[in-house]
């Protein structure tokens, strides 16, 4: 928020955010078609998703059970009866034009998320106002040349969760934090991909401005189209600067929904609240409400894998990390694991968090790989740090060697190997190597012996060079010093 | 015998068959040529699939309705077979997929020899609003033969079949059925799959079969019923044998008689017809009681709010995208759906649609929507007041004997009164049925409505059976 900070102090902002998550079940919500993304366009319907006339919906039991383990995961209460409702709007990807969705009786309510903000390095409770359940529409692909446009059903009748905050985020950064925390959290689960560019993780935002210290809220503007987390933390940073400037100049702001884009980097008004659609919600029929055992409940909950924030206390109790370093390394499922695998093949585990969060992320970072492209085992990353321990190697061999095995696919150890980067140790060899180096060098050694202490560097040079740099230079070091006399 | 073999009930057929005394495709050919020489007058059928009859007649696959011909309403898939809901909307929509109900008839070897002509999407007590045109009522062809199931209860009248099957939302198999002289069954909601019926009013419709007597009703039920993992609002409860139940034996059968059903409205004929009906159950050993259903005056404005607000959602996907008729000319989507639904929808529907968007709009809800709902309890409960009782419910089944065409087209409130009797049932979710219990001085049948608890209906074919044996007014045809 670097462009607005004089104002940060005379304003706040009010966020809310609603995310849009497909669930990945093997079906889809309402029939039985294949959910598999990136498949010929309408090859994945039947006449229930279709929407033909006729058809009837039939809950999915698997999405079902994957909403409630996102529900209890946030700390949701379930909703004791479940119930549908249809939304209904006219829409050509819409084949029912309604949408078969949860209004009043959501499937879950009250829960929370709590962030670590990186900025304030603090923890702050971002509470939960609803999870229901939905089914997703299709696809338009307009084809402008042939005036026309297609519709791929493909898309249609996946299950999405709707997961809505309540207005408690503060900042464009928290946003952020809360969308990097409840991706975590839903990775945790295994029950979405969390994909962005895939569409499988949408989000928009409800934000308002209002002097400090005001208790009404100000007009709320709902923010759409944002295509990434930073695109969100951006796009309302943006929204926060033009809402403030609108009352400064003592402008009102109108209720309405506005969108991000990401290429010219401004908001711009999509309808107005006189335009916004009366959706005539009422129960779907074709659905019988049903009551939820708690005993049902209670076996969904207790399957719960461990979640972020309890691994993270986990390793801080276990592994002795900072709580800054057990949020990072928990904040991805496939990090924490790694580095759990590591954690048990080696007892230094401040180390293994340095070299994770330090010249792997950044090398992954640069590289635009993630975790999940890692390509060195927990195995290959332990063994060089022992190779590390007993002197074989020093330091920035090893950090070397990660960046070609990270790069390669090569384990570290073949790595060292083949350079034969493998740090000369034995003494035998060095007295040898140093001895050959002095016969050499008699200038240099009588200077040394001389009081030119300067001259030593010369003769360890010509040490290393001799090894090719392998030699251990800590023991070059003794043995040129002895063998000089000292 | 087989110059009439179109007259005969699916049970005489099927007994026939069994003894080797006629095969499918005489029943067939007998029903074809009955078709052939009548539909023109009384133009039950939207469509007639002589090809895919025959070959389903030849194939002589056994089941409890082997060989025996079946009308379909127009508003239920049949795979690959033209399904318009007598609607110009639905023009050249041939679903790709096969109902339920007519996945049960095809594996128990019924013959199904096409599609009965309705009120477009089934908005209608007289078959009047189709876009095909009006039914005719075989017993005088200047009247209407009720609706919306009109085609199926004219052609099982006419011997057009030998049965049909029908979907009541408020009465639309019992009404035509009553005016037509027919038997008319809408079973407890939940009994059959809706799997394939095009929806109007999803919480109300139920599938029926419409046949010439009470046993072939029992028969056809017993195909028909049974839980569906397709749709959720059918309920997974065995199906009773209900050939079983067709016992003439009402003896201490407590009947229910709501004095509710007897005010004013009702033509006198019918009400004599109906009270001589349950004098007959009387005689036969049954206890009847006064009985109270004191929401009934409510049940036709609920009705009105609660089918028009479901039907105004479930006729959204109509819009010209995916099947059906599309404008042509529209200048871009919006027009699309404009130009479309204004072309393609007739006026009764465009009625229901404008109705229930109304009563579901924001500021609407809670005053029409909601309310109807919680009045559709009180008119539950009266029900299961009731029946803590009476075994069954007896009524008429419609106020008046059939109308002439046109007469109610012009007073919309008129019509939808027609179906006061009937639609109390559809709200509780019950089972119905009637049956000819009579004629009026014009020739006219008259229909006697006899309601059970839910899933009960053995008790009430065990009243319907008792009743139909001992009176004999369903072996009564028109003369065409």
């Amino acid at each position: 928020m670097t462009g607005h900070e004089p104002r940060a102090t005379k304003y706040e902002t009010v966020i809310g955010l609603e995310v849009h998550l497909q669930l990945k079940t093997g079906t889809k919500v309402f029939c039985g078609c294949s959910t598999k993304f990136g498949q010929r366009p309408n090859s994945q319907t039947c006449p229930v998703c279709l929407g033909l006339p006729g058809s009837l919906p039939v809950l999915n039991g698997e999405a079902f059970h994957s909403a409630v383990k996102v529900a209890l995961a946030l700390n949701c209460t379930v909703q004791s009866m479940i119930k549908f409702d249809r939304k209904n709007y006219y829409y050509p990807d819409l084949p029912k034009n309604f949408q078969i969705s949860q209004y009043d009786m959501p499937l879950s309510y009250d829960g929370f998320v709590d962030i670590f903000s990186e900025a304030d390095k603090a923890r702050k409770r971002i509470r939960i106002k609803r999870v229901h359940l939905e089914e997703d529409a299709g696809k338009l692909i307009h084809a402008p040349e042939d005036n026309c446009s297609f519709v791929d059903y493909n898309r249609t009748g996946m299950p999405l969760l709707e997961i809505v905050t309540e207005p408690d985020i503060g900042t464009p950064q928290e946003a952020y934090d809360y969308l990097t925390r409840l991706k975590a959290i839903l990775e945790y689960l295994r029950v979405s991909d969390c994909d962005m560019e895939k569409g499988s993780l949408r989000c928009d935002a409800n934000i308002s401005v209002r002097r400090s210290g005001e208790k009404k809220l100000g007009t709320k503007v709902e923010l759409k189209n944002m295509n990434t987390f930073k695109g969100v933390k951006v796009g309302l940073e943006y929204e926060t600067k033009r809402q403030v400037s609108l009352v400064e100049d003592a402008q009102v702001i109108r209720q309405e929904t506005r969108l991000w884009d990401a290429d010219k980097a401004i908001t711009s008004s999509m309808r107005t609240k006189e335009e916004a659609m009366d959706y005539r919600y009422f129960p779907e029929p074709d659905l019988v409400p049903f009551t939820v055992d708690t005993a049902v409940i209670d076996r969904i909950r207790a399957s719960l894998p461990e979640l972020p924030e309890a691994k993270a206390n986990r390793f801080m109790k276990d592994f002795g990390l900072s709580e800054y370093d057990a949020n990072v390394i928990t904040g991805q499922l496939e990090l924490a694991d790694y580095f759990e695998a590591c954690a048990a093949r080696y007892d230094n585990r401040k180390t293994i968090a340095n070299w994770i969060m330090g010249d792997i992320t950044a090398y992954l970072n640069t590289a635009d790989l993630s975790i999940h492209d890692m390509k060195v085992t927990p195995d290959g990353l332990i063994g060089l740090l022992k190779m590390i321990d007993s002197g074989k190697i020093s330091g920035k061999m090893a950090k070397e060697v990660m960046v070609e095995a990270i790069g390669t696919g090569d384990a570290p150890a073949d790595i060292v190997a083949k350079k034969g980067l493998a740090q000369i140790s034995d003494s035998a060899r060095l007295e040898e190597v140093v001895r050959a180096v002095i016969a050499r060098n008699v200038k240099s050694a009588s200077d040394y012996k001389g009081g030119k202490k300067a001259a030593l560097a010369h003769l360890v040079g010509q040490v290393m060079k001799e090894t090719k740099g392998a030699a251990n230079p800590a023991m070059v070091n003794d043995i040129l010093k002895k063998n000089l006399g000292e | 015998m087989s110059g009439n073999l179109h007259s005969l009930t699916a049970h005489e057929i099927r007994k026939m068959m069994d003894s080797g005394s006629v095969a499918a495709p005489a029943v067939l050919d007998a029903v074809l040529r009955r078709i052939g020489h009548i539909d023109g007058k009384v133009k039950a059928t939207v469509l007639v699939n002589k090809a895919r009859a025959a070959e389903s007649a030849a194939s002589s696959k056994p089941g409890r309705l082997s060989g025996i011909p079946v009308l379909i309403k127009d508003n239920i898939c049949v795979k690959d077979e033209l399904t318009t809901c007598g609607s110009r909307i639905l023009d050249g929509f041939k679903p790709p997929y096969d109902a339920t109900v007519v996945r049960k008839l095809n594996d128990e070897g019924a013959v199904l020899i096409g599609k009965a002509n309705m009120d477009e999407f089934a908005f209608g007590s007289s078959c009047e609003t189709s876009c095909y045109g009006p039914t005719r009522n075989p017993w005088d062809l200047g009247r209407i033969p009720g609706g919306s199931s009109g085609g199926s209860a004219a052609a099982v009248a006419a011997d057009e079949t030998i049965c049909a099957i029908g979907s009541d939302t408020g009465g639309s198999i019992r009404q035509p059925a009553a005016l037509c002289g027919v038997v008319g069954l809408k079973p407890t909601y939940g009994r059959v799959s809706r799997y394939g019926l095009i929806a109007f009013a999803s919480s109300l419709d139920q599938i029926g079969p419409i046949t010439k007597d009470v046993e072939d009703s029992a028969l056809l039920l017993s195909v028909i019923a049974g839980h569906d993992e397709m749709d959720s609002t059918s309920v997974d409860i065995p199906v009773p044998d209900y050939a079983k139940s067709l016992k003439k034996d009402v003896k201490g059968l407590r009947i229910g008689v709501p004095k509710e059903y007897f005010v004013k409205g009702i033509d006198p004929q019918v009400e004599q017809a109906v009270r001589s009906a349950i004098g007959v159950l009387k005689d036969l050993g049954a206890v009847v009681t006064d009985i109270g259903l004191p929401h009934t005056g409510y049940a036709v404005s609920t009705y009105y709010i609660i089918g028009p607000a479901e039907a105004s959602s479930n006729l959204a996907r109509f819009d010209g995208v995916q099947y059906g008729f599309r404008a042509t000319d529209a200048k871009d989507m919006i027009d699309m759906y404009v130009q479309t639904r204004s072309k393609g929808f007739g006026k009764e529907a465009k009625r229901r649609i404008l109705l229930g968007t109304y009563c579901l709009s924001s500021g609407y809800y809670d005053a029409y929507y909601l309310k109807a709902l919680k009045v559709r309890t009180k008119i539950r409960e009266d029900f299961d007041r009731a029946f803590a009782s009476c075994d069954c419910i007896v009524t008429p089944t419609s106020p008046t004997p059939a109308f002439r065409i046109g007469e109610k087209t012009g007073d919309p409130l008129a019509m939808y009164l027609s179906d006061v009797y009937t639609i109390p049932a559809n709200l509780a979710g019950l089972p119905g049925i009637s049956v000819p219990c009579g004629f009026s001085s014009d020739g006219l049948p008259i229909g006697l409505q006899i309601l059970a608890k839910a899933f009960d209906e053995e008790t009430m074919f065990r009243a319907a059976y008792s009743f139909e044996q001992s009176t004999g007014h369903h072996k009564k045809r028109p003369t065409i």
